[in-house]
């Protein structure tokens, strides 16, 4: 791992950041390929959350739905009342190892 | 519906692009570790389409424990929050269910 992170520009990891890091870390695949295999994943769990599923990844987190009561909004340009109607949105609860890991990052200084 | 694994999402990588078996096991692997070690890093993680994983800092804070009721400080800790996309929200949006997930 670190020696894919230390050519890696500091700040937030992007897409392409990830899918260079994961190239990196094996030999049978061409980045083409793992670029491929991300966009899949990533597409397999927006269409499972957009299904009304969860998502369950043991160590990371699970994915699911929160609901959001119809209630009364503003639009906030003229200030008139309008009806919003009960929507879901995705919600993320991070795993024990995740959680853990985070945290030791912060315990040892970073 | 159960729910998405990491085994079905490598099923789907083995039907859709033909990496083998192996391979598409350990795509999936490398995945999740390279989020969760960047995370570990301190450094957000950005997907755009899907949403960001975020961090945030919080200070120690008072708390209790919930079947004493004894005052116990809840030590400061880092957190990951996740920010979905507008695709992803948009899309979630439209599910129609209200069944409980």
């Amino acid at each position: 791992m670190a020696a894919n992170r230390l050519v890696r520009a500091w700040g937030p990891m992007t897409k392409s950041e990830l899918i260079e890091a994961i190239s990196a870390r094996q030999s049978q695949l061409s980045t083409k390929d793992v670029e491929l295999a991300v966009k899949t994943i990533l597409e397999h769990m927006s269409e499972s959350l957009a299904c009304g599923g969860r998502i369950e990844i043991r160590g990371f987190g699970s994915f699911s739905l929160h609901y959001r009561e119809p209630r009364r909004g503003r639009n906030p340009k003229t200030g008139d009342t309008v009806q919003l109607a009960g929507k879901h949105v995705p919600h993320f609860k991070p795993g024990k190892e995740l959680r853990e890991r985070v945290n030791l990052g912060l315990q040892g200084g970073l | 519906m159960t729910a998405l694994t990491k085994s079905e999402m490598a099923e789907r990588l083995f039907e859709e692009l033909g990496l083998n078996k192996r391979e598409a096991k350990e795509i999936v692997e490398l995945f999740f570790e390279e989020i969760r070690a960047c995370l570990e890093n301190n450094e957000q993680v950005k997907l755009s389409g899907f949403g960001n994983f975020d961090l945030r800092d919080k200070s120690q804070r008072p708390g209790r424990n919930p079947k004493t009721g004894e005052e116990i400080p809840i030590s400061a800790r880092r957190v990951v929050t996740f920010r979905p996309g507008q695709k992803l929200k948009a899309r979630v949006e439209a599910y129609a269910g209200t069944e409980p997930q």
